[in-house]
């Protein structure tokens, strides 16, 4: 199913600059994504799974050229696309396009829904008149919309369909590459199902590759080949789906697939339950080596001195890798275990954490 | 005897383009120590039924009942309403940041609601009460974070402090509205634990209203299905997950990603859900439901006791035996398959 690679990142760093307050003077930087590499290749999904802050969402928008990066490189289709102006980057555009979460926020309310999935032609100047009409019109019916509405304003139409509309778009050039911005989140379980076998069916018809960004472990395990887990900017744990759900390695993944909420009351009383302690501690000052280690059930002194690297752990196959010295093997009870830090280095303070979109610097066009 | 008892309550809102009939008979009880689950889609009603029960769906008509430690709270004078709400009845809701004042300090706000409820309580004995009780819920160096402002916290410490203050005059009944959804994974499981500990240390009865099966299947005892503005089923937890009757149940189930399975498609439910303004007739799910016959179409079934269970109930013209329910869905479908 998948072919050669598509997408290359680099050791890609992005840091966005703090708004400096009169207290905290300087040169502080939020560590949103620091030195990621990942490969995608053509065909295959690839989910990017984390929590909130973790970088997931600002890999993305480095991967399609959204923002710039700090340093690193990012490879599309072959060509280095990192230092490319944004006049250059058209074609990109074309070939790589977003789908966001919020079906409400990402159309505007006052232009109707033919105009609004016409606007890539018209950006990119493809196609004009009845020719735009007629490929918006196969373009709605090829998401499961009425073609009939297309002079419908976005008010008119259910969450789901906003949502289809925004896959309409997505795909009105025809791209290589979407990267879906958690597509479902916004959306009710019985919706979000229909969403789900909709971007299933548009990739096998039409050879799509999809990053897939979701925080809901279950629905990135349903349409991921491979998936990667991040925790404060770094790629902890990466590999098949099946193998990475059912042989987690790093203490974090660990963590974070217990934590799933379970439809199954008998399955959910039988796991272990790992309750990680304190929050996930700034990223303006990330712990040093290990970034888990002020919260991992298995820190030891190594963890604080040496960055661990991502690489096969106890014998995993090459394409699974994990970031940790102390890898959590089959069967191990991570409830029990108890780490050989003292009481400061553990518990990290959460301090107040800048987002992005408060530290001034915009996505570029 | 139950501590909340809700019976056939209707609330109703006038719009422009007619009335929006929210909640329709909705009839649900808690008991003691319990927790119940109210799951639904968006506008299914569930936030609704429990706000207008506390007084808070504004500019809405509501009718029935709510027998609250036997006394009705629909009936209740306004100022007396006020005194069970916060006291005897709390609520959390799902976005800790706009339930949290951001001008004032933690500190004043949970001392804020303790001395309207108890005004001879002094501002020393407040301010401890509000130490213990963030530390109760996990907040780290209570002392010291007693006097941040809200956006000093994290979202999972703003839920724990929202719960902090609403644990803070020991109520008989907690009402969480999706408490965790705005939460991450690892932060909601810490907030799921928090409240369990509150209820076994305290016998809390928790109303946990939530469209997250998942979350359900953690921490509910017993679970209400919603649709449409009504209870479509209602059971203890085990049955409902492995022994529902009605279509809707079945179908939210199923359209879930099944964790460890096989990455098949999806089996979702197919429509929208309908308009509150004009509902369909009969039964309010068929329009969508795999299984519709003539009946169905005309009648709304009435929410009623099935398996042979003394509280399983559903609302399905389907028959109300486990192996009739079988036969009939399978000659119903004739050989199609459901999604």
């Amino acid at each position: 199913m998948s072919g050669d690679v598509i997408v290359r990142a680099t050791d890609v760093v992005k840091h966005f600059p703090v708004q400096s307050s009169s207290l905290r003077r300087g040169r502080e930087v939020v560590h949103a994504v620091d030195t990621v590499s990942l490969e995608v290749r053509r065909g295959e999904t690839v989910g990017l799974v984390g929590e909130t802050g973790c970088g997931k969402s600002t890999l993305a928008r480095c991967l399609a050229r959204l923002l710039d990066l700090t340093s690193g490189r990012v490879e599309f289709d072959g060509h280095d696309i990192t230092k490319l102006k944004p006049r250059d980057l058209g074609k990109v555009r074309r070939e790589m396009q977003m789908i966001f979460q919020d079906p409400y926020g990402s159309l505007n309310p006052k232009r109707r829904v033919g105009s609004i999935i016409g606007d890539p032609f018209a950006v990119h100047n493809v196609a004009s008149g009845q020719d735009r009409r007629r490929q918006v019109q196969e373009l709605m019916e090829l998401v499961g919309l009425n073609p009939e509405h297309y002079n419908r304003f976005p008010a008119e139409f259910s969450g789901g369909q906003r949502q289809r509309i925004g896959v309409a778009r997505a795909l009105a050039l025809k791209p290589k590459v979407v990267i879906c911005d958690e597509p479902v989140s916004a959306l009710d379980v019985s919706i979000q199902a229909q969403v789900l076998n909709l971007l299933a069916d548009l990739q096998q018809h039409l050879n799509l590759t999809y990053i897939f960004i979701a925080h809901d472990l279950s629905v990135v395990r349903h349409v991921s080949d491979r998936v990667m887990l991040m925790y404060l900017g770094k790629i902890v744990e990466g590999g098949p789906s099946e193998e990475v759900y059912q042989r987690a390695r790093h203490p974090y993944s660990n963590a974070l697939l217990s934590a799933i909420p379970l439809p199954d009351p008998r399955a959910a009383q039988e796991r272990p339950r790992i309750v990680l302690v304190g929050d996930v501690p700034s990223p303006i000052d990330p712990p040093r080596a290990c970034r888990f280690h002020p919260r991992c059930p298995k820190a030891q002194g190594r963890c604080v001195e040496e960055e661990p690297v991502l690489e096969p752990r106890l014998g995993d196959p090459t394409t699974h890798v994990a970031a940790c010295h102390f890898p959590v093997a089959e069967g191990e009870d991570l409830t029990m275990a108890r780490p050989t830090l003292s009481e400061e280095e553990r518990i990290v303070e959460p301090t107040m954490v800048a987002t992005p979109g408060e530290s001034g610097e915009k996505e570029l066009p | 005897m139950a501590l909340l008892e809700v019976k056939d309550l209707h609330v109703s809102f006038n719009t422009d383009d007619g009335a929006v009939r929210a909640a329709r008979g909705v009839s649900f009880s808690v008991d003691r120590g319990q927790t119940l689950g109210i799951v639904g889609e968006s506008g299914s009603g569930k936030s609704v039924s429990t706000q207008s029960i506390v007084g808070l769906a504004r500019g809405g008509s509501v009718t029935g009942e709510a027998i609250f430690d036997g006394r009705d709270l629909l009936t209740m004078h306004r100022d007396e309403l006020q005194k069970v709400r916060g006291a005897q009845i709390a609520m959390i809701f799902q976005d800790p940041l706009s339930s949290l004042h951001p001008f004032y300090r933690v500190d004043w706000q949970i001392c804020e609601m303790i001395r309207a409820h108890e005004p001879r309580t002094d501002a020393k004995a407040a301010r401890a009460r509000a130490i213990d009780l963030l530390k109760l819920v996990g907040i780290p160096q209570a002392e010291r974070r007693v006097d941040d402002f809200p956006h000093q916290f994290s979202g999972g410490m703003r839920q724990r402090a929202m719960i902090a203050m609403a644990m803070a005059l020991n109520p008989a009944l907690l009402i969480a509205d999706e408490p965790t959804t705005a939460l991450d994974v690892t932060v909601q499981a810490q907030v799921l634990r928090v409240i369990e500990r509150l209820q076994n240390e305290f016998g809390t009865a928790v109303i946990l209203i939530t469209h997250d099966l998942g979350v359900v299947a953690e921490i509910a005892d017993d679970v209400v299905v919603m649709y449409a503005g009504a209870v479509v089923e209602t059971a203890d937890r085990d049955e409902l997950f492995y022994r529902n009757h009605h279509p809707y149940t079945e179908g939210l189930l199923r359209s879930l990603p099944a964790y460890g399975g096989e990455r098949a498609r999806l089996i979702p439910i197919t429509g929208q859900p309908p308009s509150l303004i004009k509902l369909p007739t009969g039964c309010k799910f068929h329009p969508r439901c795999p299984y519709a016959f003539d009946r169905c179409r005309a009648e709304e079934p009435p929410l009623a006791l099935v398996y042979g269970s003394s509280s399983h109930r559903s609302s399905c013209w389907l028959p109300h035996t486990v192996e009739g329910r079988e036969s009939t869905r399978a000659q119903l479908l004739g050989g199609r398959t459901v999604g």
